[in-house]
């Protein structure tokens, strides 16, 4: 079949097709391209934006974060050798204070000891001496009873009691 | 045995009328016209109702817009032309829409043919393409110098001017528009002759006093069916080469070297 027979020619266009379609396609892009496509493309790049923004936020924290915790992690060590500083320090304060402490305790025990002995010793003296009075009086008059009259004077003026107990006690001393 | 097919209201074998339906209101209101109007309008729906109130993280409607637009921005402006190629994005994203919803037009029940099967919608579709990539070359260059760099290639023994300066003139002043024209119309032409064959053929075959040829109809109708979805992969990938090929022809336009 001739492809022009009845009137048609698929490749002769219709002019009235050429204008209709120049027309419609001329009226889609004024409209698509003036009202649409532009803000798509805005749209587009503040996506992009958005997310390449996100991303630079992001790795900024991040490198603040690294920055801050090099930095504790530094202020930690320092802090750390200071306190071991301090530890030490307070060690060998204590250890000096300890030995002070009972080097004084010693000294004054010491002192207090002395205090007691000599104390006990001026008391044992004290004792002895009014023992020794009371005893030759005792004695006395125990031997003034059993003999029957008055020793007393007679004793005390011969010093019998003095010498009796003086051999008394160097006998004890002995 | 061709008057008796006719007598059964079928046209057979089709022709190249079963192209030209009858005029609804004159040569200017025709099916073809109408579908024109009907490509227009969706589109404009389409792209005004999903983009009416745009958000950075978009609904399902404007994701789709974008998504078309993304494609025809990345995969055909910016691998054809570059960063360059980014402000021609909205110019393309139209005419791949338009190209793809007529051809389409091709496989809608209803409709059942793409306006692109008469050839003058593809001329005026080429007719843009051609005058913007002149249009671009002569107003970057100047025109002697756009004229210089398209015919004259470099690095070539003078003799061989004779030679090479008509054959680039032909390719770029003349073969390049008439094939984007032609490309589109004869895949849309031979798209809708094909299912007419089928379609056609099927119900002329089951009109048959043959029982043997009624049974063979089958075939026909499956493979109509089955051309029916090859139709659908030609209306995007021909949208596709149409548009690439715009834009290689603008980006060869823009480029310093030949």
């Amino acid at each position: 079949m001739n492809l022009a027979a009845e009137g048609h020619h698929p490749l002769v266009p219709i002019w009235q097709e050429l204008v209709i379609g120049s027309i419609a396609f001329a009226l889609l892009c004024f409209v698509l391209m003036k009202f649409v496509l532009p803000r798509m493309e805005t749209m587009y790049q503040a996506r992009v934006d958005a997310i390449e923004g996100g991303l630079k936020r992001a790795e900024a924290a991040q490198a603040e974060a690294n920055q801050l915790l090099e930095q504790y992690r530094a202020q930690l060590a320092e802090v750390r050798t200071e306190a071991a500083q301090i530890r030490d320090d307070a060690r060998a304060d204590a250890e000096s204070i300890r030995t002070e402490i009972l080097a004084k305790a010693r000294e004054e025990s010491d002192r207090i000891i002395a205090a007691g002995r000599e104390s006990l010793a001026v008391e044992r003296q004290t004792i002895v001496r009014e023992l020794r009075a009371e005893v030759g009086g005792l004695a006395v008059d125990l031997a003034s009873r059993i003999v029957g009259e008055s020793l007393a004077d007679e004793a005390r003026r011969k010093g019998t009691v003095e010498r009796f107990l003086t051999d008394l006690e160097s006998a004890g001393a002995r | 045995m061709s008057g008796q097919l006719v007598a059964a209201g079928l046209p057979w074998p089709p022709s190249v009328e079963d192209f030209y339906p009858p005029d609804v209101a004159g040569p200017w209101v025709t099916k073809f016209t109408l579908m024109i109007w009907l490509a227009v309008g969706l589109l404009i729906i389409f792209f005004m109702a999903t983009y009416r109130n745009p958000k950075l993280v978009p609904s399902k409607g404007q994701w789709m817009a974008e998504s078309v637009y993304g494609l025809v921005r990345d995969n055909i402006a910016r691998e054809q032309m570059g960063k360059d190629g980014i402000r021609f994005a909205p110019y393309f994203t139209v005419l791949f829409c338009f190209i793809v919803v007529t051809n389409l037009f091709g496989v809608v029940p209803g409709l059942q043919i793409s306006p692109n099967s008469h050839i003058a919608f593809p001329i005026v579709l080429a007719l843009v393409s051609y005058v913007m990539y002149l249009y671009i070359g002569a107003r970057k260059h100047g025109l002697a110098r756009y004229l210089k760099q398209s015919l004259i290639l470099p690095g070539v023994p003078w003799p061989m001017h004779f030679l090479l300066i008509p054959i680039e003139f032909l390719q770029t002043f003349v073969v390049r528009p008439v094939t984007l024209a032609v490309r589109l119309f004869a895949n849309m032409f031979a798209g809708h002759l094909i299912l007419l064959v089928f379609t056609v053929g099927g119900f002329v075959m089951l009109a048959s006093d043959n029982l043997f040829v009624q049974i063979s109809s089958l075939a026909a109708f499956l493979m109509a069916i089955v051309m029916a979805f090859f139709e659908v992969l030609v209306a995007l990938l021909q949208a596709y080469v149409f548009v690439t090929l715009t834009a290689n022809y603008i980006g060869s336009s823009l480029a310093d070297e030949h």
